[in-house]
């Protein structure tokens, strides 16, 4: 095989890289739904030939689908070592959560990179569609059961046949969708990042040759590899374990247990995950593929510095049986995937926090909040509003959390309040950052949000919401304290509610001139409050962060009338044990 | 001597105030680099101006400049305010909900305006532009008012929705300005009528922000001007290449943030351009910053926005640039786990390097270069200084650096010269390689102070083709000034539907947009050849959220632009297959906004006035030699003067070229050949 010297597999990594990320872009504007143009939930890479490995990545594509997408491409060559037939351009497209797909809404397409009549490497996209059939409109259906409660399940299907669309798949997908246009034109969007990744990568191809491409994707995988061992070296061995908690799973208000058993031994990593909860009767599951693919987010985070391909997971064993809600197959229901991979998360940084307690963080707000009104307009036309929100990330060695963020999961900006307003008849009323929210601690965790929505229609709209942390609040580290729990509160006929599953909602319409209002968590604490510097706190409080009882109760500073420091009372308050 | 038409381009960087003087009917021109004053700029330029023989006679002076991007990255702006729709006062700092780095959750962000200086009133309008709660100027008042109580010299009035139907934000204004003490006042539609609140409150904010410093600025160069008898006019270069006026400019001043470096990109463009190369990689390295553009194909790459630092974003097009804190004055250290850094801390020209003997005892790149024999000490740039103090750099290169590292002096000057050479190689990386270019087919522009300093060094670590250093590198910037177009931008939001389209109405549009930006041009008092307005539409598929640029193929013939459905049609389909491959028949379009750019253009500059002339020869410009230390080892080496070399001459490494405002380092197994137009070509030997 051909060796490369660094500075040329530097050039070939940064076109590879360029490629991906041109699919990124010309998906994002051309697609329809807010949900991939504005927040740009969506992935592109370039992947194995034989395993579907992830070879190269978009560095805007979503983290979550970063690792997903390889489990994906895998269903696809399974597919095609059963039926044979496959020629260039040919595509499938699939949102099976089972076979290598996260949840229902997220389509892929998938097509192989021919060169001399063979597959030299398999091409991806994936994006989040507004809508598939299903009980509820936006397909978050915080009571479903089953799979098919939740939308239409599509196994990988040819899509494209000898460059030609195949109309009847299209006119299936149209008949089970609320809003058929919108996913027609995401779907256009997403060949059009296909032809473009294709074309870019034949360049590519014949003025570097195949070879030297080959050995490209070798060596950045084996540097991946050799870079996440060095990291798990540098922690001391030993075992590691963090637990926490779901609120419930939509249906039974019983809390699930997220657990993990993080063992270092050399240059190795153990994840092990057997002692969490069983599979649950709500959409609160997730595939296996979709707890690695977690886990995975989870150390590019902690391992800044290792490559995003594939060769960075060969270091790691998991443990994650079918006896727990992270490995369940058909029909489980898996909506809510988000929420369980968000806490797969942050047990990692919970265990990692024990081993190596310097490059510790409190855990981010961690719950997506995926909200859906929806409704009618004139002349029965459907409109469905689906957007999920932000909070804090935790304090950390460096900082104070950031405050309103997006999770460890996703760079999905938010979707302006202009462009939701004017795509849906909805006004919101308040779009702020919220007091007191982040945890207590030296650097104290970022704030969360507060989002308040009024309906315009006539009819008012459908509420659908799945959300977590809203009895389990995002924990804080080396004595910082944990961030305000999550909050929704919808306005009846009888006054403000909140719902019985707090943070699972449906089958609730509010009324054209009703709000319903969203309160994010902050992030975890990082360290003692009580020993954050007095003039932090104090600062805080001037800009409305903080209360000042809340610097009083948690920080031990005292505030005088005026707003400044009242010396006296904060030295004896901290000088209690 | 007549100095009708005279124009002299000024660029004032962190460290160094760069002049290129134009005297078009006399076909002749000069340059001046001298020290710039800090929070004292316009000394600088006046000095500058007394370099050229003074202002009394100059018509017009074009100048970048870098005050907005400084002020915005060390936040040294002024206390703003901020007022806005009840319910939205943390817009500014909620961003767009994004974070620094994809992978990796530290760090925070701190908003220009803090959060008890950001107010709400009670007012509301809806997407559609209906006007749900109308605005109350008293209750504006009152919160400006709180405001200035609070210690705000400058106000931002945002509301949401103002790119649908300005009224709220109008009538607040007026009632704003009525009571402000100062002209410091900023609504968000002024600025960026476009839909996306962040967006346009950002750029609101950061023109709040910029308008005290700016005018202040611009008003003490203005009287110095004046008391230096400058009867002309003066001129900013905005961040997409074109001049503006400095009326235009106080009002605008989020436009302005890269000035100075924009004025650096048209002025490599058009060099390499006389010179036939087309793919080029312009390398400014100043005393305080590197920044490097990349252009393909001959087009600058403009960017819709851009973004400053984390969560400060500045809508309005610029010419993309990539900047690093790394120049001569960047200071080297030993940080705490033993790894040398250099900048990017700048000890500026004041103090500036140790070896310019004013104070500072923190050894800098310069510094490190004195001392490698790389400049000539008897020979600083800027002209203020007799001469430079190596014994001094020595010691403080060995003291901060030398030691802690356990390296020689000369060992540890030669790495402060490669930590730089490695920081400016992954910037060019960045722009280049990173976005899929092959450096094997880029020519570099070295240009600043120290970029020819760097020159073989950049080759070599990126694989570069080759590099054309300008003939005057040092005021590259200020050339860059002289030879921009004037150029006006206006946008409108129309969001009308294709179908049915009121082809007289979009006309009339057209027509009184294409007036008002070319007034701005004829009326800036500055010679154009002649003034193209370009007419672009921003255009998307119903259901899309954002919209693709379609040129529109028009001119104005019989008071008409010939506009129809049928011609808007042909021209998104075109664009929409530039960008993608499947278009979307059967469903409806939609017009989103009109752009309209005027842009004045200059006369073409003829580089051959800057070809050596008869007169040169290799006799004239060999000086000697001196020891100069290459990796290796110190080796004698050649000492040319630059400009006394004629056309064709080769110089093989290693090598220095030196000239006023810039030395030239040939490194051994490069050649140096002078082109046709004076520009020196250096390659690897092969």
């Amino acid at each position: 095989m051909t060796t490369l010297d660094p500075v040329t597999l530097a050039v070939l990594n940064g076109r590879l890289v360029q490629i991906a990320d041109e699919m990124d872009a010309t998906l994002y504007r051309s697609a329809f739904n807010p949900i991939i143009a504005e927040a740009h939930d969506a992935c592109h890479g370039i992947y194995h030939a034989a395993t579907g490995a992830t070879l190269v990545q978009g560095t805007s594509g979503l983290p979550i689908f970063v690792g997903a997408m390889a489990f994906a491409v895998k269903a696809v060559i399974d597919k095609v070592e059963r039926d044979g037939d496959l020629a260039p351009g040919d595509t499938y497209l699939f949102n099976d959560p089972y076979a290598g797909g996260t949840h229902l809404n997220d389509f892929r397409l998938v097509r192989p990179l021919m060169r001399g009549g063979r597959v030299f490497a398999w091409i991806a996209s994936v994006g989040h569609w507004l809508d598939i059939g299903g009980n509820v409109p936006g397909n978050y259906n915080p009571k479903a059961t089953e799979s098919f409660q939740e939308g239409v399940r599509i196994p990988p299907v040819k899509l494209i046949r000898a460059r030609i669309i195949q109309q009847d798949i299209i006119d299936i997908l149209a008949a089970n969708s609320r809003v058929p246009q919108s996913n027609w034109g995401d779907l256009n969007g997403q060949i059009n990042a296909l032809d473009l990744g294709e074309r870019r990568l034949h360049e590519l191809l014949d003025e570097s040759g195949d070879d030297t491409i080959a050995a490209a994707f070798a060596a950045l995988s084996s540097r991946a590899e050799a870079l996440m061992r060095a990291n798990i070296a540098a922690l001391p061995d030993g075992t590691y374990s963090y637990d926490d908690f779901l609120d419930n799973d939509g249906v039974t208000d019983a809390p699930l247990r997220i657990a993990l058993d993080l063992t270092i031994a050399g240059d190795r990593m153990t994840l092990d995950f057997s002692r969490s909860a069983r599979p649950c009767e709500g959409p609160l599951n997730i595939a296996r593929s979709t707890a690695i693919a977690s886990c995975y987010v989870a150390l590019k985070h902690i391992f800044i510095d290792v490559p995003a391909n594939a060769g960075c997971l060969v270091p790691i064993e998991f443990n994650i049986p079918d006896t727990t809600l992270l490995a369940v197959s058909a029909p489980r229901p898996v909506a809510g995937y988000t929420e369980t991979i968000l806490r797969v998360i942050d047990v990692i940084f919970g265990a990692f926090s024990k081993a190596a307690p310097e490059r510790a963080q409190g855990s981010p707000f961690a719950t997506i909040n995926a909200l859906s009104l929806a409704g009618w307009r004139e002349q029965r036309q459907r409109w469905i509003m689906f957007c999920f929100f932000g909070g804090g990330l935790g304090g950390n060695p460096e900082s104070d959390g950031l405050n309103h963020s997006n999770n460890p999961i996703s760079t999905a900006t938010i979707p302006p309040v202009e462009i939701l307003e004017s795509l849906y008849p909805v006004m919101f009323t308040q779009w702020a950052l919220r007091p007191d929210s982040g945890g207590p601690g030296r650097n104290r965790g970022g704030l969360g949000a507060i989002y308040e929505i009024e309906a315009l229609a006539d009819d008012g709209a459908d509420v659908f919401l799945i959300g977590e942390r809203g009895k389990y609040p995002p924990f804080g580290v080396n004595g910082g304290k944990a961030a305000a729990l999550n909050r929704f509160t919808h306005e009846t006929d009888q006054g403000a509610k909140n719902p019985p599953l707090v943070s699972k909602v449906t089958d609730i319409r509010i009324r054209r001139g009703q709000k319903v209002r969203l309160e994010t968590p902050g992030g975890g604490g990082f360290g003692d409050p009580a020993m954050r510097e007095p003039d932090r706190v104090l600062r805080d409080v001037r800009l409305g962060y903080i209360s000042p009882e809340a610097a009083r109760r948690d920080y031990k500073v005292a505030l005088n009338s005026d707003g400044s420091l009242d010396t006296g009372a904060t030295t004896k308050a901290r000088a209690k044990p | 001597m007549s100095r009708r038409g005279v124009i002299v381009g000024v660029d004032v960087g962190g460290t160094f105030t760069d002049l290129f003087l134009l005297d078009l009917s006399a076909g002749r021109f000069l340059t001046a680099k001298v020290p710039s004053r800090r929070g004292d700029e316009a000394q600088g330029f006046v000095n500058g101006l007394n370099a050229l023989g003074g202002a009394a006679e100059i018509a017009t002076i074009v100048h970048g400049t870098t005050v907005g991007t400084n002020t915005l990255l060390e936040r040294r702006g002024p206390k703003i305010g901020v007022i806005t729709t009840s319910g939205f006062r943390d817009v500014l700092e909620m961003r767009r909900r994004d974070r620094r780095r994809t992978w990796g959750l530290w760090g925070d962000f701190i908003p220009i305006a803090d959060r008890d200086m950001r107010v709400e009133v009670n007012e509301r309008t809806l997407a559609d532009g209906r006007v749900r709660v109308p605005i109350d100027p008293a209750e504006v008042q009152t919160a400006a008012a709180h405001l200035l109580d609070k210690g705000a010299v400058s106000v931002a009035l945002i509301f949401i929705n103002a790119y649908a139907n300005a009224a709220n934000e109008r009538q607040a204004v007026a009632a704003l300005r009525a009571m402000w003490p100062n002209e410091f006042v900023t609504a968000s539609h002024e600025v960026l009528s476009e839909i996306r609140e962040f967006e346009r409150s950002s750029t609101a904010a950061i023109n709040a922000y910029l308008q005290p410093v700016v005018a202040s600025y611009l008003g003490k160069l203005e009287a110095a001007l004046t008391s230096q008898r400058f009867p002309g006019q003066l001129h900013i270069v905005q961040s997409n290449g074109g001049i503006m006026s400095t009326a235009i400019a106080r009002r605008l001043p989020a436009r302005t943030a890269l000035s100075g470096p924009a004025a650096g990109v048209v002025a490599g463009v058009a060099i390499a351009k006389a010179s036939g190369f087309d793919d080029l990689i312009t390398c400014d390295l100043g005393g305080t910053s590197f920044d490097v553009s990349v252009i393909s194909g001959g087009k600058v790459s403009v960017a819709a926005q851009t973004t400053i630092d984390f969560g400060l974003v500045i809508r309005t097009p610029m010419i993309e640039i990539t900047t690093i804190g790394a120049g001569g004055g960047s200071i080297a250290s030993v940080d705490r786990g033993g790894l040398l850094q250099v900048g990017p801390e700048s000890a500026g020209s004041v103090p500036g390097p140790v070896c310019y003997g004013q104070g500072n005892s923190h050894p800098t790149l310069t510094d490190a270069q004195v001392v490698l024999g790389r400049i000539n000490p008897a020979r600083p740039l800027g002209g203020e200084l007799k001469s430079l103090d190596v014994d001094a750099a020595e010691l403080a290169i060995a003291k901060h650096i030398g030691e802690p590292l356990g390296l020689d002096t000369t060992a540890a000057a030669a790495a402060i010269v490669k930590v730089a050479d490695a920081r400016m190689a992954g910037a060019i990386r960045l722009v280049s390689i990173e976005r899929g270019h092959d450096p094997a087919r880029f020519v570099a522009i070295p240009f600043g102070g120290g970029g020819a300093l760097h020159v073989c060094a950049l080759i070599r670590q990126i694989g570069l083709k080759n590099a054309l250093v300008p003939r005057f590198p040092g005021i590259t910037s200020a050339l860059g000034c002289v030879l921009a177009d004037l150029r006006h931008d206006l946008v409108q939001t129309l969001n009308v539907v294709l179908d049915g389209l009121d082809d007289a109405g979009i006309e009339r549009r057209m027509r009184a947009a294409g007036e008002q930006a070319s007034s701005v041009i004829s009326g800036a008092g500055i010679a154009v050849e002649r003034i193209d307005v370009q007419y672009e539409l921003d255009m998307h598929y119903v259901g899309q959220t954002h919209t693709i640029p379609v040129p529109l193929p028009v001119v104005m013939r019989d008071g008409s632009f010939g506009m129809s459905e049928a011609l808007v049609q042909s021209a998104f389909e075109a664009a929409y297959l530039g960008s993608f491959s499947r278009l979307l028949p059967g469903l409806a379009m939609r017009i989103v906004s009109l752009r309209v750019a005027a842009i004045g253009r200059r006369p073409a500059f003829d580089f051959s006035v800057f070809a050596p002339g008869p007169a040169a020869s290799l006799d004239k410009a060999e000086i000697g030699s001196r020891q100069v230390w290459f990796d290796g080892g110190w080796r004698d080496t050649a000492v040319w003067s630059r400009l006394e070399l004629p056309v064709g001459a080769t110089v093989s490494g290693p090598a220095i070229l030196e000239q006023p405002d810039a030395t030239t380092v040939i490194e051994p197994g490069f050649a140096a050949r002078i082109d046709r137009l004076g520009n020196l070509i250096v390659e690897p030997v092969r």
